[in-house]
């Protein structure tokens, strides 16, 4: 998991090319040198400049306009320090919402890594057409989450839902998929785990391309059997990919919104909120209400949220590199 | 880590050539349970796309009746008719063209640009902004919206595409992605000899570095407008419904015509069919792209 791949460059050419010393300059005169400064900044500016406009600036002033009054509408209003978090924090809302996000984060996030592996290791074969195997992998990769969402809501209909239809084919009570909490936050995860899958499995497989064959061979000749082979040595040495693929997934996960949100046609995450997640709170008390400043509280705290759950990641993931170079 | 390879009586041809490692090789062909399996998941992942493409071929009494038609029936056209008569769906389908053609050619010149700098130019403090560039790729920025929202009401482009290109005219994956790649791409030799040959900074970047990073960018921007045509999150709050993009438009077809899912899928259907004929196309570059980046992370 290198950040570069070895270049084999002959001579130890040097690596950069403006700023040298002597050796003639390519274009004479004051004109020449301040292209040649200024140049590589002019080229850096336009993601930092947007960054800090579009990026660094609204997250900064999320937490200015989380300590005030703030109607959408109306603008800055009094400075009430913490009464926006006291107000998020007491309420049911937000507790629900945030065991919501946590419940289809786990529940689309396990199944999906598993599967990746799962399909990884198939595609991992000496295929015929391999290509075309990854491509058909990959397929629902390309299908926007509204409309994946569309299509779900659909199959998990509590009536005339073609899961259910199935179910009672086989005798079993229909489930009301969009009235049980849990029940919805299985859909939900199905949802995302259907878009995901695949383009999860692809990162995997690139990374178990890179394992030494020798391994492999080795094992073999122990007499180590093919799933044996998988778990003993391909699992273990995919760690580096299968943390950066749980940690981009957490990120993406705790912010989920287009699925909850098209669940069904009122978009609010359910009759009883079953199915509202943080972001859709954070919508609801900014677009719905007009109060900027409780929602502006929430995007704050899930913020918090997204970092703690990112160094305990972090935590994790050095805690195993370390125990591995034992 | 590597361990000595023990030649057997088992070792084939094609085994041994495979230490070349160039493209690795697992022995023998896998048998019919990796492609039945194989099969099952892609299978698995087109039967939601067909099965609403069947509830939009049919009027919405379709789910109701048994026995369940499995084939298409001839009411698709009827219905994407109703749904461009609803909600703006042809003009949403401009939108989306615009937006994510912006969004893309813009990501890949700034990346390429940026890029180009990190990767081959000498300036003081690149490391460290490159290291920042490198660090806000964690910083999960959608959680600025609410000020975000307001510096677009500020500059009257609510409702405006304007609001959703700008803020994603250039990436920090984008950036990092084109860095990673012209480290090698672009030969030291080549940009020394234009810059004796008397091209200035930008004509150097223009003949030397551009040309170099055309498959990079070809991924990036391939991923760029699939990820700008699937957006919904931001467009949904700062576009209204006069001025909507796909996704967006699905939110409203969906508001307005929810039991009947006939019309519903076919907007769905009708969202994804662009995407699906782009994924023909260029699905091969998509693959390698994301097995590329998985590597290089």
């Amino acid at each position: 998991m290198s950040v570069t791949t070895p270049t084999s460059a002959p001579a130890p050419a040097p690596e950069q090319v403006t700023g040298r010393r002597g050796g003639g300059a390519p274009r004479e005169g004051r004109l020449g040198r301040l292209d040649q400064a200024a140049s590589p900044y002019v080229y850096i500016a336009p993601f930092f400049v947007l960054f800090f406009v579009v990026g660094l600036f609204p997250l900064v002033y999320t937490g200015w306009v989380a300590l005030h009054d703030w109607d959408q509408i109306m603008g800055q209003g009094a400075f009430v320090g913490a009464q926006n978090f006291v107000d998020v924090l007491t309420g049911q809302d937000f507790w629900t919402a945030l065991v919501n996000t946590l419940s289809i984060f786990v529940l689309s996030s396990v199944p999906q890594v598993l599967a990746a592996l799962a399909i990884a290791g198939l595609l991992d074969h000496k295929l015929r057409a391999a290509t075309f195997w990854r491509m058909g992998v990959l397929l629902p990769y390309v299908v926007a989450p509204v409309a994946v969402a569309l299509i779900f809501s659909n199959l998990f209909a509590d009536r005339f839902g073609l899961i259910n239809t199935l179910l009672e084919g086989v005798g079993m009570e229909p489930v009301r998929w969009h009235s049980d909490r849990l029940a919805s936050h299985v859909a939900i995860a199905s949802m995302v785990n259907f878009r995901w899958t695949g383009y999860n499995a692809l990162i995997l497989l690139a990374a178990m391309q890179a394992i030494p064959r020798d391994l492999y061979e080795a094992a073999a000749i122990d007499g180590a059997s093919g799933l044996r082979r998988f778990v003993s040595i391909t699992i273990p040495m995919l760690r580096p990919t299968m943390i950066f693929v749980i940690i981009t997934s957490t990120i993406g996960g705790l912010q989920i919104f287009d699925e909850p949100k098209m669940y069904d046609q009122f978009g609010r995450g359910g009759s009883d909120g079953q199915w509202q997640t943080l972001t859709l709170y954070l919508y609801e008390l900014g677009w719905t209400r007009a109060d900027f400043g409780r929602a502006s509280a929430v995007a704050v705290l899930l913020f918090a949220l997204i970092v703690a759950v990112g160094l305990v990641n972090f935590a994790i993931s050095r805690r195993i590199a370390s125990e591995e170079s034992r | 880590m590597t361990t000595t390879p023990v030649p057997t009586p088992t070792t084939t041809r094609g085994q041994r050539r495979a230490g070349s490692r160039a493209r690795r090789d697992r022995g023998q062909r896998p048998g019919w349970v990796v492609y039945g399996l194989l099969a099952a998941v892609v299978l698995g992942g087109m039967f939601p796309l067909w099965w609403s493409y069947l509830i939009a071929s049919h009027d919405s009494t379709v789910l109701s009746r048994t026995p369940f038609p499995l084939l298409p029936g001839g009411n698709f056209l009827q219905n994407a008719a109703t749904v461009f008569d609803t909600v703006e769906f042809w003009r949403a389908t401009v939108n989306s063209i615009i937006v994510s053609t912006t969004v893309s050619a813009s990501v890949v010149f700034f990346s390429t640009l940026a890029g180009y700098a990190f990767a081959k130019l000498r300036f003081r403090g690149s490391g460290p902004l490159l290291v920042f560039v490198i660090a806000t790729m964690a910083v999960p920025t959608q959680l600025g919206v609410v000020p975000l929202y307001q510096v677009m009401a500020e500059l009257g482009w609510t409702g405006e595409l304007t609001a959703v290109i700008v803020p994603g005219l250039v990436t920090a994956f984008g950036v990092f992605w084109m860095t990673q790649y012209l480290r090698q791409a672009v030969p030291t030799e080549l940009i020394e000899a234009a810059r004796v040959d008397g091209a200035s900074m930008f004509g150097t970047f223009w003949h030397v570095g551009v040309p170099a990073s055309r498959p990079a960018a070809a991924m990036l921007g391939l991923f760029t407008f699939v990820a700008t045509w699937t957006n919904f999150f931001w467009p949904f709050i700062v576009l209204g419904p006069a001025n909507p993009t796909l996704p967006v438009a699905l939110q409203q077809l969906q508001a307005a015509h929810f039991v009947d899912y006939s019309l519903v899928l076919a907007g769905a259907v009708l969202a994804t069919v662009p995407l699906l004929i782009l994924f023909v196309v260029a699905g091969r570059q998509l693959v390698s792209g994301i097995m590329q980046g998985a590597v290089k992370q």
